[in-house]
């Protein structure tokens, strides 16, 4: 039902069409605002944040540097339990596994709660090309899914749309909404709830992504605020749940860590509305998960990038970062916005198109991202590492090996210093062709008359002599305006 | 072709963390008190999401839960104390329950499907509902709690009604859970 992303344009393109949006960015400011201070109240509350975070990282890495004996592990508790575990190496193995299983069970409707691993995949398209029709029953999601839409955003999908624009479409979409229906959120949330909560009565089978897995225990975790999840997770008499294989967890005490850090980044709570937490097949239930890896494991042979896979989805770094809050979510071209997604789309999707190339520079590397982690993923570092990595057009290749040959010898530069300032008169404050990209938003700097290392030499500095200050013909200040 | 994929994906992890550096986990962060948690600490974190509090001398919780009901009846999961509130006939239009842990930092009601507790989704459809915390049950933090619970049994950690911000960030309580939320702390 929602389209995908295929075929979208470079971020440039994409941000420099999302600025010009002013409802999105009053949006989107708006939104990113709040949530950035409510993380930081309930952050500061605990005097042991730092521990937390680093202990929060060593259990990440602890268990991607040992995925496959807690996976293995993590089958044997679930099967132990009455569940069923099933193995997906892409993202069309995983829509086929559970299209068959909803087909086994003769149903053609299924409830979701919301997950990224399913947005990422595609399942819904895929389980209504088997004639499946799946309904997303997170508020946002909802929202998305009416308005044949993107999400732009991990935790509020629906950021981008205001009061006026929902009312507009649950008016145009939803069976049954009332005719008088206001724009006020409460309104809308009201006409949600009692659109979703015949589906949920009526629904024989949910599917479900998780936070986390417990290998020694065999539990899968979900939090949530809404109820939605609990009423996906325990009403049909039939669970599938499709997760990623790195949102495993050793053990259940570390638990302890990520139930403080992810409430705390992610909505700025001390604790999510509802968290639910079952092992196996629960309450009569039929259980089936679907371990995911698509892509994931070539993230793991990544030495730089795999600190990648210790995100646990909270948000924090959107809601932070500069180029996030004017660019929108949309225009990273994947169901993983932001900092975040920069990192992770490109490797999981490779740098083949000049979208999923031009990710890494979807940033100014200020770094706030790296310092709300509340897994400590180095972003600004895995962004340049996959800088380097990415295709670079020929112009730009040659231009830099131009630049490397002067710079390499003081000879050369000196000579080029000195030819750039004869000609510093000639220069145009605009470069031509293809390097206009470059100075469309940039001004040249001004090129000095002399250079600087010309003017020591003049003025004896070489031979242990104090310059006097430099002729103002030769500050940077002096622009060619004068 | 299920078991062929799991091996492939195995082989791949193999291959991709070869060679890859331990990692060793320091728990520097406050652990497991082991101590009695802060009744009221826990009452005003419980506020704080918009519930409504009561703390009363264990005594008196009968006289409280026939007060707060006035009369209306609640669904009663099995195992509830009939001393404090027996079931009543006719319709329903709310849920009563005890819990197994709660947690003072936070604000949380840990359910566990235990004696008074009901399935899962019992404490879910009412838009109503009560529950009754016994002092003892009330630990300091998250670890404790961690610590406390069991994994086997199906869990359901409550803080606060039902919430969404999903419209331009305005909180509205109450989507598809509970839309009100009641807590009587029992004292002594």
């Amino acid at each position: 039902m929602s389209g995908t992303f295929v075929g979208m344009p470079a971020f440039p393109k994409n941000a420099a069409k999302a600025v010009q949006n002013s409802q999105l960015r009053f949006n989107l400011r708006k939104a990113t605002h709040t949530i950035r201070g409510k993380r930081a109240a309930v952050v500061g509350e605990l005097d042991d944040w730092a521990e937390l975070r680093e202990a929060g990282k060593a259990i990440k890495d602890h268990t991607l540097r040992n995925l496959d004996r807690y996976l293995l592990q993590m089958e044997e508790k679930v099967t132990e339990a009455g569940g069923t575990v099933h193995w997906a190496r892409d993202a069309a193995e995983a829509n086929r596994i559970v299209a068959r299983l909803v087909k086994e069970t003769g149903e053609t409707e299924v409830v979701k709660v919301k997950s990224m691993a399913t947005m990422e995949i595609g399942l819904n398209e895929a389980l209504a090309e088997e004639g499946i029709e799946a309904f997303e029953t997170d508020l946002a999601e909802l929202i998305v899914q009416l308005g044949d839409d993107f999400p732009s955003h991990i935790l509020v999908p629906a950021i981008h749309r205001n009061r006026a624009e929902i009312r507009e479409l649950f008016l145009k979409k939803m069976a049954g909404a009332p005719k008088d229906l206001t724009d006020e959120p409460r309104a809308l949330a009201e006409a949600a709830r009692l659109y979703l909560r015949q589906r949920f009565l009526e629904a024989k089978v949910a599917i479900s992504g998780a936070n986390f897995m417990i290998a020694e225990t065999g539990t899968l975790v979900v939090l949530e605020s809404e109820g939605n999840g609990r009423m996906c997770l325990t009403l049909p008499k039939t669970l599938i749940s499709v997760v990623g294989i790195e949102k495993l967890l050793p053990a259940w005490q570390d638990l302890e860590v990520f139930l403080q850090l992810l409430p705390r980044s992610s909505t700025g709570e001390r604790m999510n509305p509802y968290t639910s937490m079952w092992t196996g097949a629960t309450e009569g239930q039929e259980f089936h998960l679907v371990l995911l890896d698509n892509g994931r494991t070539s993230v793991l042979a990544d030495k730089v990038g795999r600190q990648a896979l210790r995100c646990i989805r909270c948000s924090a770094c959107l809601n932070v970062c500069p180029v996030y809050e004017r660019a929108g979510g949309h225009s990273y071209g994947s169901v993983y916005p932001g900092p975040i997604g920069a990192i992770l789309t490109p490797q999981l999707r490779g740098m083949d198109t000049p979208l999923d190339r031009s990710l890494p520079y979807a940033s100014s590397l200020c770094g706030a991202c790296y310092e709300v982690c509340p897994v400590a993923i180095d972003i600004p570092s895995v962004l340049v590492d996959l800088r380097g990595k990415a295709r670079h057009p020929r112009t730009e290749k040659a231009g830099m090996a131009a630049a490397g040959w002067v710079f390499n010898r003081s000879k050369r530069l000196a000579k080029a210093q000195r030819f750039g300032g004869r000609m510093r008169r000639l220069v145009p404050k605009r470069l031509p062709g293809p390097l206009s990209g470059w100075t469309d938003t940039r001004d040249l700097p001004d090129i000095p008359a002399e250079s600087f290392r010309d003017w020591w030499v003049r003025e004896g500095g070489a031979d242990g002599r104090r310059p006097a200050v430099p002729p103002v013909g030769n500050l940077p200040q002096e622009s060619r305006k004068k | 072709m299920s078991a062929a994929a799991r091996e492939v994906i195995l082989r791949r992890i193999r291959s991709a963390v070869e060679g890859a550096p331990e990692a060793e986990i320091v728990r520097g962060y406050r652990g497991a008190t082991g101590e009695p948690g802060d009744v009221e600490l826990f009452a005003e974190r419980v506020r704080d999401y918009r519930a409504v509090v009561h703390v009363v001398p264990r005594a008196e919780v009968a006289a409280t839960i026939a007060e707060i009901t006035g009369g209306r009846a609640l669904a009663v999961p099995e195992g509830f104390p009939s001393h404090w509130y027996a079931p009543s006939e006719g319709e329903t239009d709310g849920v009563i329950s005890t819990c197994a842990v709660a947690i003072a930092e936070t604000g949380t009601i840990v359910l566990d499907a235990g004696p008074g507790q009901g399935a899962r989704a019992q404490t879910l459809i009412p838009d109503y509902h009560l529950c009754v915390v016994r002092e003892d049950q009330i630990v300091p933090n998250v670890p404790d709690a961690i610590a406390r619970l069991d994994a086997a049994r199906p869990l359901t950690w409550i803080s606060g009604p039902s919430a969404t911000s999903d419209i331009e960030l305005n909180r509205v309580e109450g989507v598809h859970g509970p839309r009100t939320l009641e807590v009587v702390i029992a004292t002594g």
